[in-house]
C-alpha cells in the first residue's frame, strides 16, 4: 500500500530544510503575507500535522471556499429534501451531506422522520440500488467539485435505469477563484490550489487567473512537505515579482489534466451561473446537466422550486470564515452554540468544513 | 420543534465511545439512588469498574461489567468469544486487581446456528482458561427473529486487589510518562476493513488479547503504586482514553507523534477512509501514566512480554493547558488531539 518515495513528504529532516528556506525567504521580503487555500483536504493537512505553527508569523495561511458540502445552497438541499418526501422515492447521497443545515431540517433529520435517505460512496451504489427497486424513483444528490462530476457524467453515460436521476449541485473551482481573486478587499499574496481538482482540470484554467490579477499560484498535494513547498515556491514567486501557475504536485497533476474525465464532462454537462453558499451567485461556478440527458434530471424530472431558502442562519459567520476574512474562532457561536454534534453553519458540518477542523485540531484560538 | 423531537432518539453514535456515549451513560446514572458501596469506586466515577471495600479487611473486590456485540461475529486474530472475555478482564487487570472469575450472559437470535455458538463458547473458554478466570455463573436467553443481530455476550468480572492501590483516572501527576504497550488501532481497523462493500485486502489482525502477561510483568510497580493510570483505550482509543484522564486529572498530556507505534496498514486504511487512527479502539492495548523516575524500568519489563515487545513511551504528562490532550506532529508542529465525537464515519473525498 505504500507509494514510493511519499515518506519524503512527510520526513522531518526534509520539513527542517523546507521551513528553513521559508524563513529566510519571508526575512528577505520583510512584509507579512497572506496565502490562500481553497481545499478542505489541504486544510485538513495544514490543521492536522499543525504546519501553522511551523510557520513564521509574517506568513499567514487563509482557508477559503473548498469545501463542497460548505458551498452547496440551502436551496438545493431544501430541493433534495422535497423529493425526498415523496412516497416511493429513495434519496442518496454522500455521507457528509446529510447532517447539513439546510433552511428548515437536514437530510438526517428528514431520514430520521421515516424518509428513505441513504448515504452511498459513489453514485454507482444509487445505480445498483435503482436496479434493485424498479418500482421506487432513485435520486442521486450530486455534490462536490470537477473531482467528482465525472463520475456522475459517467453514469449518465452508461444508460442507467429510468427510475434513476439526479440532483445536480456540482459547482467549478476556477470561476470562485477568480471571483476571489476580483475582491480586491482579501489582499491575497497567492493561492495554494487544490491537487484533487487539477488532476482532472491541468493547469491551464488557472494561468489565465494569475497572469491576469498577478498573484502566484502553486498547485499542491496533500502531504504536509507538499503544502510547505507550495508555499515556499509561493515565496519565491513574491520575491522574484512573477505570477505564475506552478505545479508543485506533478507526480500526480498532468499539465493537460484527465482528457477523458474532460470529455465526459463537456458531454453531460454545461457550465452554469449558479449560487455557492456564503460566497453568492458565481458566474460559470456550475454545472447543469444538458438537455440531451434531461431524463435523468431530478429537476426536469420533479420540477420542484423552492421559494424562499435561507444559506446563513441568524449569528453565523460562515460565509466569512468560507472566504477567509473570518477564523472560526472570530464567530460568536464557535465552540459555544455551534459544535460538530450540533452545527449552526455547513463549515461546522463536514470533516472538511474549516470550522470543524479547526474545533478538531487547534488547541488554542487565536 | 421538529429539531428537538429527533434529538430525544438515541444513535448509533451513542454507543461509540465518544462524549454522546457519555451523555448517554449519564442520563442513565443520573436516576440510581444508591451508586455505591462503603464508600468505594461506584458508578459516577465512569471508571474501568467499580470496587467494593471490605471492611476489616485490607482487601477490595473490583467488579466490571460489559456487553459484548460485533460484526463480523469471527474476525481477522478474534471473535465474539474470546473479546467478551478480554473486554472484562482488562477492565479488571486496569483496575490493577487479579482476576478471579466471569459470570457470563448469552442472549441468542433465533434461528442461531449451534456450530456457531459451540465456537464462540469454546472461544470463551479457551480466553478464560488462558487467564486462570472462572466463568461461575451465567444465563440465557433467545430473542424471536429479527429482534436482535444473531448473538450479544454480556459479562461482568470478578477481582480482588489490596486497598492500598490506586490506580484511577484521577491519578495522573504533571511528570508522569505516558506508555502505550503496543501498536494503536488495529481492532477496530481490522474489522473495518473486513466488512462489506470495502473490499480492502490486507493481512491485519485485531489485537484482541488479555493482557494478563503484562499485568504480571509489572506486579510489583502495581503494588508500590509507580502506576497512576492504566486504561484498555477500547471505543474511542487512545484519543478518548488520553482526553479522560486529562480531564479527569485536571493535567495536559503531550504526546509525541514520532513515538506512537503504528502499523502501516493502519495508517494506509485509516488515511484511505479518512479516519483519524487516534479514535479507533484497541482490544489488546494498555496505556499507562506511570512515574517518570521508574518508566524505563517499566517500559524495559513489558517490552520483554510477548504482547508488549512494541511497547514505547509515548508522552508526559504536563501541568499547563490542564484538561487538554497535545500532539507534536511528524513534522515537528504541534495541535491537540480532540476527544472523539462518535461513530468515525468514512469521508466522501
Amino acid at each position: 500500500m505504500d507509494v514510493p518515495g511519499i515518506d519524503i513528504l512527510r520526513r522531518k529532516d526534509f520539513t527542517e530544510k523546507i521551513i528553513n528556506s521559508i524563513n529566510r525567504l519571508a526575512k528577505e521580503i520583510n512584509r507579512p503575507l497572506k496565502f490562500m487555500h481553497v481545499c478542505g483536504t489541504h486544510e485538513h493537512t495544514i490543521s492536522k500535522f499543525g504546519l501553522r505553527t511551523l510557520l513564521p508569523k509574517k506568513i499567514e495561511i487563509l482557508s477559503g471556499p473548498g469545501c463542497p458540502v460548505c458551498i452547496c445552497p440551502a436551496a438545493d438541499i431544501d430541493k433534495a429534501i422535497e423529493i425526498g418526501k415523496r412516497d416511493n422515492t429513495i434519496l442518496t447521497t454522500f455521507g457528509d451531506m446529510i447532517r447539513v443545515p439546510a433552511t428548515n431540517i437536514s437530510l438526517a433529520e428528514l431520514k430520521a422522520k421515516g424518509a428513505d435517505v441513504r448515504i452511498v460512496y459513489g453514485p454507482n451504489d444509487a445505480i445498483k440500488i435503482a436496479k434493485e427497486n424498479p418500482d421506487k424513483e432513485v435520486i442521486f444528490f450530486a455534490i462536490g467539485f470537477e473531482t467528482t462530476a465525472p463520475l456522475i457524467g459517467y453514469e449518465i453515460q452508461s444508460n442507467p435505469p429510468s427510475n434513476f436521476s439526479v440532483i445536480c449541485a456540482h459547482k467549478l473551482i476556477p470561476a470562485a477563484l477568480e471571483l476571489l481573486m476580483s475582491q480586491s478587499l482579501l489582499n491575497i499574496d497567492g493561492f495554494i490550489s487544490p491537487g484533487h481538482v487539477s488532476v482532472i482540470i491541468g493547469l491551464k484554467p488557472y494561468e489565465i487567473f494569475s497572469q491576469g490579477y498577478r498573484i502566484p499560484n502553486v498547485i499542491a498535494g496533500f502531504e504536509p512537505n507538499d503544502v510547505l513547498l507550495s508555499i515556499l515556491m509561493l515565496l519565491k514567486q513574491v520575491r522574484d515579482k512573477r505570477f505564475d501557475t506552478l505545479n508543485e504536485y506533478s507526480r500526480v497533476v498532468k499539465p493537460e489534466g484527465n482528457l477523458m474525465a474532460q470529455k465526459i464532462i463537456a458531454d453531460v454537462f454545461e457550465s452554469v451561473s449558479s449560487p455557492w453558499r456564503g460566497i453568492g451567485r458565481v458566474s460559470e461556478g456550475g454545472l447543469a446537466i444538458k438537455e440531451k440527458y434531461q431524463d435523468f434530471d431530478a429537476d426536469e424530472k420533479f420540477n420542484i422550486t423552492i421559494e424562499k431558502s435561507q444559506d446563513i442562519p441568524p449569528g453565523c459567520s460562515c460565509h466569512l470564515v468560507m472566504v477567509g476574512k473570518l477564523y472560526p474562532y472570530e464567530c460568536s457561536l464557535f465552540r459555544k452554540k455551534c459544535t460538530p454534534l450540533n452545527p449552526i453553519g455547513p463549515c461546522m458540518v463536514s470533516m472538511e468544513g474549516t470550522c470543524s477542523i479547526y474545533y478538531k485540531y487547534h488547541k488554542e484560538e487565536g | 420543534m421538529e429539531k428537538e423531537e429527533s434529538s430525544k432518539i438515541i444513535r448509533l453514535a451513542h454507543g461509540a465511545g465518544g462524549v454522546l456515549q457519555e451523555e448517554l451513560i449519564k442520563f442513565i446514572t443520573k436516576d440510581i439512588t444508591l451508586k455505591n458501596v462503603n464508600n468505594g469506586i461506584g458508578v459516577e466515577e465512569l471508571d474501568d469498574g467499580a470496587t467494593i471495600p471490605l471492611k476489616d479487611y485490607d482487601k477490595e473486590i473490583v467488579i466490571t461489567a460489559d456487553g459484548h456485540t460485533v460484526f463480523p461475529l469471527f474476525f481477522p486474530g478474534g471473535d465474539l468469544g474470546k473479546l467478551s472475555v478480554c473486554g472484562t478482564v482488562n477492565d479488571i487487570l486496569m483496575m490493577g486487581a487479579k482476576p478471579l472469575a466471569l459470570t457470563s450472559i448469552i442472549i441468542i437470535e433465533e434461528g442461531f446456528n449451534f456450530d456457531t455458538l459451540q465456537k464462540i463458547v469454546h472461544s470463551l473458554n479457551s480466553t478464560a482458561t488462558e487467564a486462570c478466570v472462572a466463568i461461575i455463573a451465567g444465563d440465557t436467553k433467545v430473542m424471536p427473529r429479527g429482534t436482535l443481530n444473531e448473538i450479544i455476550i454480556a459479562t461482568t468480572g470478578i477481582g480482588i486487589k489490596d486497598k492500598k492501590i490506586k490506580i484511577v483516572d484521577n491519578g495522573l501527576k504533571p511528570g508522569d510518562n505516558i506508555i502505550i504497550t503496543g501498536s494503536i488501532g488495529d481492532h477496530g481497523t481490522a474489522l473495518m476493513a473486513n466488512r462489506e462493500g470495502l473490499n480492502i485486502s490486507t493481512d491485519l489482525e485485531s489485537d484482541v488479547s488479555i493482557l494478563i502477561e503484562i499485568f504480571n510483568a509489572i506486579k510489583k510497580e502495581i503494588d508500590e503504586n509507580l502506576i497512576h493510570a492504566m486504561k484498555d483505550p477500547t471505543r474511542g482509543g487512545m484519543a478518548g482514553a488520553l482526553n479522560d484522564w486529562a480531564s479527569k486529572s485536571n493535567v495536559s498530556i503531550v504526546i509525541d507523534e514520532e513515538k506512537i507505534p503504528i502499523k502501516k496498514q493502519v495508517s494506509a486504511i485509516c488515511d484511505m477512509l479518512g479516519l483519524d487512527s487516534f479514535n479507533i479502539a484497541c482490544e489488546g492495548r494498555a496505556l499507562m501514566a506511570v512515574d517518570s523516575n521508574q518508566s524505563e524500568i517499566i517500559l524495559q519489563k513489558i517490552k520483554k512480554t510477548k504482547l508488549g515487545r512494541d511497547a514505547m513511551i509515548i508522552g508526559e504528562v504536563q501541568k499547563d493547558n490542564p484538561g487538554r490532550v497535545l500532539l507534536k506532529t511528524i513534522v515537528g508542529g504541534t495541535r491537540f488531539i480532540d476527544m472523539p465525537l462518535g461513530e468515525p464515519i468514512p469521508r466522501i473525498c
